[in-house]
């Protein structure tokens, strides 16, 4: 076995094929792009700028930390958004201004209520063999009516102070938010890249049969994903309620595409087995700075959209590129 | 005898790696060229620059006389040179009709002429004596069919020359003789045949000459009646694989394994067999006729509907894989690359996965251990990677087939049980992997080896049963092994199934 360049290429295609590269390309992608909003935009690097990109990209940092876990196994979650809703009510009820309830309820409930839901998910898919497409699609529905009917469609206002405090408040200098996505994303790559339950998501979504003929619980792996998606989401939810100060059953829609954008522009593959976390942060990172650059520039949010999807295709072509360069390269 | 193709000093490298040197290949009208040698010895290589997938560096191809430069299978398809892949995958919703008039339907006005396809189709099927109805779809054909279906859609393109890439691998002996069958028809309709196999005792029955390239040379080229297959071999590797189905003194001791009276609907049906310790225990049959479900029942993949299995003496009712696996039975599948590989990941990757669990710490991945295991197991088994990291697609099927062995053998089983572990594999390998099986029960293990290829099952096992339809039908000591009683048992009893008639 050689120490030579391709063995280099090898490891480096082993953390996901072409990946390195692409992680690469695209961070240098990235950096151009704060560059030139730099550049253009004199308002771009102030603090309060950047302040606001970094609490804008923490909660669909978190959503998309999740939803790379299902994707690397070869899923999706089309849910997240809805569960956002029911997890920014519930977790807005245990926080009303007349509760006495000490801060810690409201966050076990936004991830009990998350990992609920979630584990739904995840018994229809792993346990009865539903179509991830099919069942998390049925959850955003069924979630999204059941929050809109307990609420009656009515936000809940009028929260405790220490719940306001959660996402307004700053902790050595960063706002609060930018830590709860740090630690999830921590939390998410370790967990991704160091234990066996990370390996076996890979290779789930690598070789579903194969995994379960190697003696792996394919079932239970996937019921956990779906579980552990539903409960960022969960967390999420909380986040987001005591960013806009209430429990807002309306919020949250179309979160899930924003969740996979991220995860597809940081080299996740639709089709499952590679991918990794700290290419999502690049692309989270890169959709919050183009945000930025669009409120700053005073464009339309429907411009956003249109440039949103443009990205997603651009990026999924320089992923094919860089996974075929890696492969002939290695052949 | 006219000759339709000549490929002249045709150089191909890849990154800098040299594949073909100069290599020469002639093709003459109506006769069956063998096309040998070990896998990397650059045959697919040599035929993907002839339909156009690749470009060779240097080197002129000649096609009825006139240079050409084939730079896509679109071309090469034009230029009258068809290819039966070893892998179909046709579209399995559509018709024998629609695939075979794919891209150049009867339309007018936009709207296709269904009848008149289904016509023209079966004229073509008629011609390969494939009794089918044109509106059956591809999705359910047998392996066998669809290969025929590629055949005669080739030949509706008017092909001058037919490559086959192993096409016998997937097929059972009788559909075997079908294709020889379809392969002299072409021959009479004066069409070249290049005929890519592994399995060298066909080749007499099928060339007229034979090819062998070794490490990218063309080493020789001669008539079929001039080669033995020893010499074939010899060509091939250039050593002497003493016996190809290498001897072994071990001792067979007291039952390991026993199933008894296994039934499962639709697949198998009392089905009773022991198991010794340190035996080969082959078992044959034709394709359907139950033992890839039995063996991966026992596995644990399957639950049977009723029957026990007992290993060692306790009842072992695995229910999923897992329950095998820790009872220490390893199940090599048959395609490796659909149920035994992470095709994504690298070697080390699906070589430790069966260990990961037993390594770690506090869930945590061991690398330290597992890449010494991994390490370790890739010398004994002579793995040729470029590293533990090197993605397992990359690699070579005989390479493939030992990443999956070297993840089972982590598992430290007793029972070990190979499903087809020759398929596609060149003579080198298949070498290494009867000197495994043959280690593994030197040492005491145990073995059931399921193979379609009746001298390789002979040739390495103790004891043989034979499987037809869901029920054993017999069983046969080293003493009375014999290739014909094996055929009558596997044979079905009843008329052979046919399609309806169109």
């Amino acid at each position: 076995m050689s120490n030579e360049p391709i063995s280099r290429l090898d490891i480096a295609a082993k953390i996901i094929p072409g990946n390195f590269l692409r992680q690469t390309g695209i961070f240098w992608a990235f950096l151009v792009l704060c560059i030139v909003m730099a550049i253009s935009q004199p308002a771009f690097l102030t603090v309060p700028n950047i302040t606001n990109i970094l609490k804008q990209i923490s909660i669909n940092g978190i959503l998309a930390v999740g939803m790379t876990l299902v994707l690397i196994s070869g899923g999706i979650d089309l849910s997240v958004g809805s569960i956002v809703a029911v997890s920014c009510v519930a977790s807005a009820y245990f926080a009303g201004a007349d509760s006495t309830y000490p801060i810690i309820i409201p966050f076990l409930v936004a991830l009990a209520v998350g990992g609920f839901l979630g584990a739904i998910n995840g018994v229809g898919i792993a346990y009865f063999g539903l179509a991830p497409f099919i069942m998390t699609l049925a959850m955003l529905t069924m979630a999204r009516g059941l929050v809109l009917l307990v609420t009656n469609a009515r936000p809940i206002f009028n929260l405790t102070r220490p719940f306001i405090n959660v996402s307004n408040t700053f902790f050595l200098g960063l706002p609060n938010l930018i830590w709860y996505f740090l630690i999830v994303l921590i939390i998410g790559h370790i967990l991704l890249g160091k234990t066996v339950f990370g390996k076996w998501t890979y290779a789930v979504g690598g070789n579903e049969a194969a995994t379960r003929l190697s003696g792996v619980d394919v079932k239970r792996v996937k019921f956990i994903l779906y579980s552990i998606c539903g409960a960022l989401a969960g967390l999420a939810g909380l986040l987001l309620a005591s960013r806009i100060t209430s429990g807002n059953p309306r919020v949250g829609d179309g979160y899930e595409l924003d969740a996979i954008a991220a995860a597809v522009i940081g080299g996740v593959s639709m089709a499952g087995g590679s991918g990794s976390i700290l290419g999502v942060l690049i692309g989270v990172l890169i959709l919050g700075v183009i945000q930025n650059g669009f409120d700053i520039l005073g464009l339309s949010t429907f411009y956003q959209q249109i440039m949103k999807g443009v990205i997603i295709l651009f990026a999924v072509l320089v992923d094919i590129r860089a996974k075929k360069n890696i492969k002939s390269r290695l052949s | 005898m006219n000759q339709v193709l000549n490929m002249e000093n045709v150089r191909k490298s890849f990154s800098g790696v040299e594949v073909l040197h100069s290599v020469d290949l002639d093709l003459y009208a109506g006769e069956v060229l063998a096309l040998i040698g070990e896998n990397g010895a650059g045959k697919s290589t040599m035929m993907k620059i002839l339909m156009g997938i690749e470009i060779p560096d240097s080197g002129d191809i000649t096609l009825l006389g006139k240079q050409v430069s084939i730079t896509n299978t679109a071309q090469a398809l034009r230029l009258g040179i068809a290819m039966i892949h070893q892998e179909l995958y046709p579209i399995p919703e559509m018709t024998i009709a629609e695939n075979l008039f794919l891209g150049r339907e009867f339309a007018n006005f936009g709207f296709v002429n269904i009848r008149k396809q289904e016509r023209e189709t079966i004229k073509w099927l008629q011609k390969m004596d494939l009794d089918i109805s044109p509106k059956t779809k591809m999705k359910d054909l047998s392996v066998s069919e669809t290969q025929i279906v590629e055949i005669a859609k080739a030949l509706s393109y008017g092909s001058q020359i037919v490559v086959m890439d192993e096409p016998t691998s997937a097929i059972t002996t009788s559909e075997v003789n079908k294709l020889f069958e379809v392969i002299q028809l072409l021959k009479s309709e004066k069409i070249a045949v290049v005929y890519i196999s592994h399995k060298l005792d066909e080749l007499p029955l099928i060339a007229d000459r034979v090819q062998i390239l070794r490490d990218g040379k063309s080493i020789t080229t001669k008539k079929i009646s001039e080669l033995s297959v020893d010499d074939m071999i010899r060509y091939m590797v250039n050593r002497e694989i003493s016996n190809v189905y290498p001897r072994c003194n071990n001792k067979i001791g007291e039952t390991v394994m026993e199933v008894r009276a296994l039934s499962r609907k639709g697949e198998f049906d009392a089905v009773s067999f022991k198991l010794k310790k340190g035996e080969r225990l082959g078992i044959a049959g034709l394709m359907g006729a139950g033992r890839t479900e039995i063996v991966s029942t026992i596995f644990g993949d399957r639950r049977a509907d009723s029957g026990d299995v007992y290993f060692k003496g306790k009842k072992l009712n695995a229910a999923k894989p897992s329950d095998a696996i820790k009872r220490k039975i390893a199940l090599i599948t048959e395609d490796r690359k659909r149920f035994g590989l992470n095709l994504m990941g690298t070697s080390k990757d699906n070589i430790s996965i069966c260990i990961d669990k037993r390594e770690s710490m506090a869930g945590f991945l061991n690398n330290r251990k597992t890449n010494n295991f991994v390490d370790q197991i890739i010398e004994k088994l002579s793995i040729k990677v470029t590293s533990r990291n090197q993605i397992v697609e990359n690699l070579s099927g005989g390479n493939q087939q030992k990443v999956v062995l070297a993840k089972w053998l982590l598992t430290e089983p007793e029972i070990i049980i190979f499903d087809e572990p020759t398929r596609g594999i060149d003579v080198g390998a298949k070498s290494e992997i009867y000197n495994l099986i043959n280690d593994l029960v030197l040492q005491g293990k145990s073995t059931i080896i399921i193979s379609s290829e009746m001298p390789e099952l002979i040739g390495i096992s103790d004891r043989i049963i034979v499987m037809s339809q869901g029920r054993i039908k017999g069983e046969l000591s080293r003493e009375n092994f014999s290739q014909e009683v094996i055929m009558q048992l596997a044979a079905h009893s009843e008329e052979n199934q046919h399609h309806q008639p169109a």
